[in-house]
């Protein structure tokens, strides 16, 4: 059964051009799929709409059998605690710790007054630690975030991500900020989360190449637009210029030179 | 283009010294300003102050009284200044882009906030004490409304600076509201928040001491009254006294701040 399904989804900003134009597709439990695209190209926006941090003009969007776009308040804070997102900048509380980033991830299971005051159980920092283990961070659990290199405070936001217990997790270029080797280490992490523990996930990514190594499935936008949906295998040269294609004169250009040469 | 650049930028510099000469030269002309005149009356103020204005072996014996009537202003600008930054850190957090309810929460912050920092403080004093009188609840009251305008809008800056990306982050799991202040925004701006207090703190010890003089309390009544019976050795004593008092002041906010931030 599919997990998530985005019918006719439609994002206008307040330009002229839609950042997302009539996208549809649905994706299965346990997939690893990722999204590629130039810059400007709609990944960023497609993964908000999800969540709704960003609400979508028009179309529907179903997880796990809920329509998301029709929710209320509370009903939608409680979607989200099964959705768990990380981000190009890791978006983490720089001057607290490592663990207390971490538990920031169990907010959204609490009654307000124990999360304005950070009362968290036993089991909660439990969990929260053996996903600190997890992720190689054992060293750095009292450590204030600020003093982390790039690599590992996206490992916080990882595992920020993982306590929630999450079905699925949005991933918004996490290695873009990350020199190669970090940047391997986090793919190879997402990649076990995503084996090992079932989880899906949705990737935005910049390099097609990591996209073709990591994941099951590659959806293409261009200019908000699906111009891709299959997998890594079926990406041919030619399919990958469409999705970076400028105009949409410029694949016969593109594939003029790659056939010349 | 990019020569149009620079010619605008060097012609922008040259209307703005221009506008600065004709401003300058007009209100000299308009006041009737007697340069010179300015200048020797300046040297002779000055001639004046170091043969009068020092304070001698009979003006310590008042010393204790003076550091009483200190002693109470200090305490007064900080009560005034700690009670400014609660209400203003409601008004930020409810107020600034980032944590806003409504919009027009933004609108109603900003509002109060311009208008009680552009009063005046000598007109908020004057205006309070047809009030209350000269007592020190007016002084209080004055520093007070100063303080909450200054703060609203620098908390309100801060907040917005720095809160964006975690809120996104603890938002995206379904966080609610007031757990998303208390455990992201305030840990993320404490530092700024605190650096803006103690600066508050600072400017309201020498502003309490103007204030004192037209509400008759603390420090400024004190300079008032031996400044008013030609006593200038006590007034001046009174003087280097508050100069001290600022300077201590800074030293102890400027190893608190290192320590912070
Ligand atoms: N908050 C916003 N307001 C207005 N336009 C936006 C906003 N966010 C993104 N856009 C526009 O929507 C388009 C898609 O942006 P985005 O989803 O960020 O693409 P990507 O993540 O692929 O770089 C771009 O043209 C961008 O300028
Ligand atoms: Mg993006």
């Amino acid at each position: 059964m599919a997990l998530l399904e985005l019918k006719n989804v439609t994002k206008h900003y307040n330009g002229i051009a839609p950042a997302l134009d009539d996208v549809s597709f649905s994706v299965n439990e346990g997939e690893f799929v990722s999204i590629i695209g130039s810059s400007g190209s709609g990944k960023t926006t497609l993964l908000r709409c999800i969540n709704r941090m960003v609400e979508a003009t028009s179309g529907e969007i179903a997880f796990g059998g809920i329509v998301v776009s029709r929710l209320g308040k509370m009903e939608l804070r409680q979607v989200r605690t099964k959705i768990g997102m990380i981000f190009q900048q890791f978006n983490l509380v720089d001057r607290m710790s490592v663990i207390e980033n971490v538990l920031h991830g169990r907010l959204g299971h609490k009654s307000t007054l124990a999360g304005v005051l950070g009362i968290y159980t036993r089991e909660e920092r439990w969990q929260a630690l053996r996903i600190i283990q997890m992720l190689g961070l054992d060293q750095q659990v009292y450590q204030r975030c600020d003093q982390l290199s790039g690599g590992q405070k996206q490992r916080v936001g990882i595992a920020r991500a993982l306590v929630q217990n999450p079905k699925l997790i949005l991933c918004d270029e996490p290695i873009a900020s990350l020199d190669p080797s970090s940047a391997k280490t986090i793919m190879d992490h997402l990649r076990s989360i995503c084996t090992e523990l079932g989880v899906t996930l949705i990737i935005s990514l910049h390099q097609v190449d990591v996209a073709l190594k990591y994941t099951d499935r590659i959806i293409g936008l261009n200019r908000g637009i699906v111009v891709f949906d299959g997998p890594p295998g079926e990406l041919t040269s030619q399919r990958s210029a469409e999705i970076y294609a400028k105009e949409p004169k410029d694949v016969n250009i593109d594939l003029g030179e790659r056939n010349a040469s | 283009m990019q020569a149009d650049v620079f010619i605008r930028r060097r012609n922008n510099a040259v209307v703005f010294f221009a506008i600065l000469v004709v401003l300058t030269a007009g209100s000299i002309v308009i006041t009737q300003y007697d340069l010179q005149k300015g200048f020797t009356s300046f040297i002779k103020a000055f001639i004046w102050g170091a043969s009068n204005f020092y304070p001698d072996a009979g003006s310590l014996r008042k010393l204790p009284d003076i550091l009483v009537k200190l002693w109470e202003t200090v305490l007064m600008s900080i009560a005034a200044t700690t009670v400014a930054a609660i209400f203003s850190m409601f008004l930020a957090v409810f107020g600034s882009r980032t944590t806003r309810i409504h919009v027009s929460f933004t609108v109603i912050a900003r509002g109060i906030g311009s208008f009680f920092r552009n009063m005046p403080l000598v007109a908020w004093a004057m205006i309070l004490m047809l009030a209350f009188s000269q007592s020190s609840l007016t002084g209080f009251l004055a520093l007070f409304l100063g303080s909450l305008g200054f703060l609203t809008r620098a908390f309100m800056e801060t907040i917005d600076e720095v809160g964006e990306n975690a809120v996104e982050a603890l938002t995206s799991t379904g966080a609610a509201y007031f757990p998303v202040i208390f455990q992201a925004v305030l840990p993320a701006s404490m530092p700024q928040i605190v650096s803006w207090l103690l600066f508050m703190v600072e400017t309201n010890i020498r502003d309490a001491t103007l204030v004192g003089l037209l509400t008759g309390t603390g420090i400024g009544f004190l300079f008032d009254v031996y400044y008013k019976s030609f006593d200038y050795h006590v007034a001046s004593l009174v003087v280097i006294v508050i100069v001290i008092a600022v300077l201590i002041v800074e030293t102890v906010s400027n190893g608190v701040r290192r320590v912070i931030l």
